[in-house]
């Protein structure tokens, strides 16, 4: 059956550079045909004047919570908090509980995903085993189990000797190694982003130089290693610089930066907001315009989320005692549209940040519109202002530092495998 | 003025009217009967989740002066008990239908967390590495009284300004004031960007000495001079101790401030602690007089 046609939407997509208006059909799940004024009659049509239509979005970082932390999120609140920000891959890290370091949960994590999620979820396992940092984990097993990736986040491999051996083996699964860069020493207690705002405030600073001294010795693994390294959300202008330099060399290094990275600096944390504390921190102006450029000129391949939900309770306490982190699923389009329009990007590579750039990053099957690919893809509203409620979020969570704020561009309908799986117009 | 979270965010005016308000209460402390009617019925909750007795006590007599009914809430353990938000103790506290809110705390930003979350003012009396600004204004006062006004005046501080709330409101007050601040300490004791607030560093007790006309000496925690920022209380004692040399350099008759308790023979000799120049006993009575104002201000008739 002739299954699904999208009307005069303004195709944007980035593996061919593609951007124009056009009709693109779905049968089967796949792209069956991408054209102007398409011939026949499908069974369903989307109207889509006026509105983009894009790759689905691929987050090669999120934190899914399932298992163990089932009331901050699960796979099924996760996914839908995806599909909202059109987002038809997510790459879950292994922080869970128990930890994903053995093919029966990574395993486990899939069938549920089968059982409940909305889009694609993939598991990232962890390096080391229970992200002790001491032993490594059955890459070559938990390979074959369906892990895209291999990371510690949210702890860091502390002995330089470890991580060289993680990189080593798990080049021979060639899959990437993840590494969340602060050195746990020099970050100390520091809650925020060291200089002056947390001078001002009184909380004990991180200094930038917690980053990119690790991203300077990661760097030097991987090129020892030869292995695939993977830098999370980079924050620090330096790490950029170094990564630059790295790439130059050629090291096989890839990395992402988040969207609250991109758009907010320390300045935020000012009010003692609890949802603006993350790891790595919110750093200086200078510092975003570093990531931003980084971004622009490919040293940072994407842009990741970060997504870490944690419940109201968990971050209505003192700033110290408040959980590192935010969820960034649902808002993501609209962050990438605001640096669109401070001129560091074009819009066609805003959606190549999002799509095709982290499926490239990960040698991931998706971010491309071509015909035969997978029918995941999304539809844009680009001129749509909203200001986030947390009843607007799907997530389990709330805890977004976008909330109440203006933002521009919004997802209204996700597609995977062409089903419809979120529809802003209908709510669902 | 609904709260007194801090002294960034007060304009001049409002420091020096707090400032007039607190040497009109000063009268009230020297008097025979040293209580007035003005806060008859107020209820004031004292709320240290850090334990102080100094400042928990200037509060409580400052209240007991205007006539109002102080209670003190301490906690017992380090902060909030485990679970509790603090969404869940502001609205504890509004159930006591209390009129007033004095927080001290060991981490920065409680009671700009709370006042965001009741409906009643919040007076900082101390969070974390932050703020405390009643310690503030009792130094202006007790450097007014010196001097009559700090405009063009030097102050110098001293001691270990990153970790010192003490330190930053009275930079913040004397700045806005039109004196000259300047910090002084080892490297690892000045924190990073702070010639943002308009203040000048010194790593040599002598450079910062030369010349001012008033001191403020930090009390130097023993955990600081142990852990990595300090080698060691000698080496302290030996370079950065306020003594009558070193007190020398500053100008003649120039004022010594300490926030109290102090640590004889760590940062501040007794020669000098002891001595005509010290202001360490002025402070304490303009401690209770500001916190008088304080009060008087926030809950009083005139708002
Ligand atoms: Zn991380």
């Amino acid at each position: 059956m002739s299954g699904l046609r999208i009307r005069k939407a303004r195709v944007l997509d980035p593996a061919s550079g593609r951007d124009e208006e056009l009709d693109l059909e779905v049968e089967g799940g796949r792209i069956s045909a991408l054209g102007r004024d398409l011939p026949g009659r499908p069974e369903h049509v989307v109207e889509a004047d006026g509105l983009w239509l894009a790759p689905g979005f691929v987050d090669l970082h999120s934190h899914l919570r399932e298992p163990g932390q089932e009331y901050k999120e699960d796979i099924a609140s996760g996914s839908l908090a995806a599909a909202a920000g059109g987002f038809t891959t997510v790459c879950c890290m292994a922080n869970t509980d128990p930890v994903n370091d053995s093919p029966a949960i990574t395993e486990y994590i899939r069938r549920r995903a089968r059982e409940s999620a909305r889009v694609r979820v993939r598991p990232i396992a962890a390096a080391t085993q229970g992200l002790r940092g001491e032993i490594m984990t059955e890459m070559i097993s938990l390979t074959k189990a369906g892990a895209v990736a291999f990371s510690d986040d949210g702890e860091v491999i502390r002995d330089a000797a470890v991580m060289r051996r993680v990189l080593e083996y798990a080049r021979g699964v060639d899959r990437p190694v993840i590494a969340h860069c602060e050195d746990p020493d020099l970050r100390g207690a520091g809650v925020m982003h060291e200089g002056g705002c947390s001078t001002a405030c009184g909380l004990t600073g991180s200094p930038a130089e917690a980053e990119s001294v690790m991203v300077a010795r990661d760097l030097e693994l991987a090129r020892l290693s030869g292995a695939h390294l993977h830098i999370a959300h980079v924050s620090a202008g330096r790490s950029v610089e170094l990564i630059r330099e790295a790439k130059e060399r050629g090291v096989r290094v890839t990395a992402e930066v988040t969207p609250h990275h991109l758009t907010f600096t320390d300045e935020i944390v000012r009010n003692y907001d609890t949802n603006a504390k993350m790891a790595p921190p919110l750093r200086s102006a200078r510092d975003r315009e570093a990531l931003r450029e980084g971004l622009a000129d490919g040293t940072l391949d994407c842009v990741a989320t970060d997504h870490a939900p944690h419940a109201a309770y968990e971050k209505d306490v003192e700033f110290t005692a408040a959980p590192f982190g935010v969820v960034g699923l649902e808002t993501a389009l609209p962050a990438l549209l605001a640096v669109v329009r401070s001129g560091a990007l074009s819009e066609l590579e805003a959606v190549a940040k999002l799509s095709h750039a982290p499926a490239r990053a990960f040698g991931l099957r998706a971010g491309t519109l071509e015909v035969g690919a997978l029918a995941d893809f999304v539809l844009i509203a680009p001129e749509l202002a909203w200001k986030p409620e947390p009843s607007d979020l799907r997530s389990r969570s709330k805890n977004s530092p976008f909330l109440r704020r203006e933002l521009v561009g919004r997802v209204v309908g996700t597609f995977v495998a062409g089903e419809r799986v979120f529809d802003l117009g209908t709510g669902s | 003025m609904r709260h007194l979270l801090g002294i960034e965010g007060l304009s001049r005016e409002e420091i020096l009217r707090l400032l007039d308000t607190a040497e009109a209460m000063l009268e009230i402390s020297q008097r025979e009967v040293k209580r007035v009617p003005t806060l008859r019925g107020k209820t004031i909750v004292n709320l240290f989740l850090e334990p102080s007795t100094r400042t928990r006590v200037s509060f409580e007599i400052a209240a007991k002066r205007l006539s109002a009914d102080a209670i003190n809430l301490q906690a017992s353990g380090s902060s909030l008990s485990k679970k509790e938000t603090l969404a869940d103790m502001a609205s504890n506290l509004e159930a006591m239908n209390v009129d007033l809110l004095v927080v001290r705390d060991r981490t920065a930003g409680v009671p700009k967390m709370l006042a965001d979350r009741v409906r009643i003012p919040v007076v900082n009396a101390g969070d974390g590495a932050h703020e405390h600004p009643t310690q503030a204004l009792l130094d202006a006062l007790t450097l007014r009284q010196s001097f009559g006004s700090l405009e063009g005046r030097v102050v110098a501080i001293v001691g270990d300004i990153a970790h010192s709330r003490v330190a930053r409101s009275d930079l913040l007050v004397f700045s806005a004031l039109g004196a000259e601040v300047r910090v002084a300490g080892p490297p690892t004791m000045i924190p990073p960007g702070i010639e943002a607030l308009g203040v000048k560093p010194y790593f040599s007790l002598e450079d910062a000495l030369a010349g001012a006309d008033a001191v403020v000496v930090l009390r130097i925690q023993q955990e600081r001079l142990e852990g990595a920022l300090f080698p060691g209380e000698r080496e302290y004692a030996q370079n950065w101790s306020l003594t009558r040399r070193t007190l020398a350099l500053a100008k003649p008759e120039a004022a010594v401030l300490h926030p109290g308790p102090i640590n004889r023979g760590v940062e501040i000799a007794s020669e000098v602690a002891d001595a005509e120049p010290s202001r360490i006993l002025d402070q304490v009575t303009n401690g209770v007089a500001v916190r008088m104002a304080v009060l008087y201000q926030l809950t009083g008739s005139e708002q």
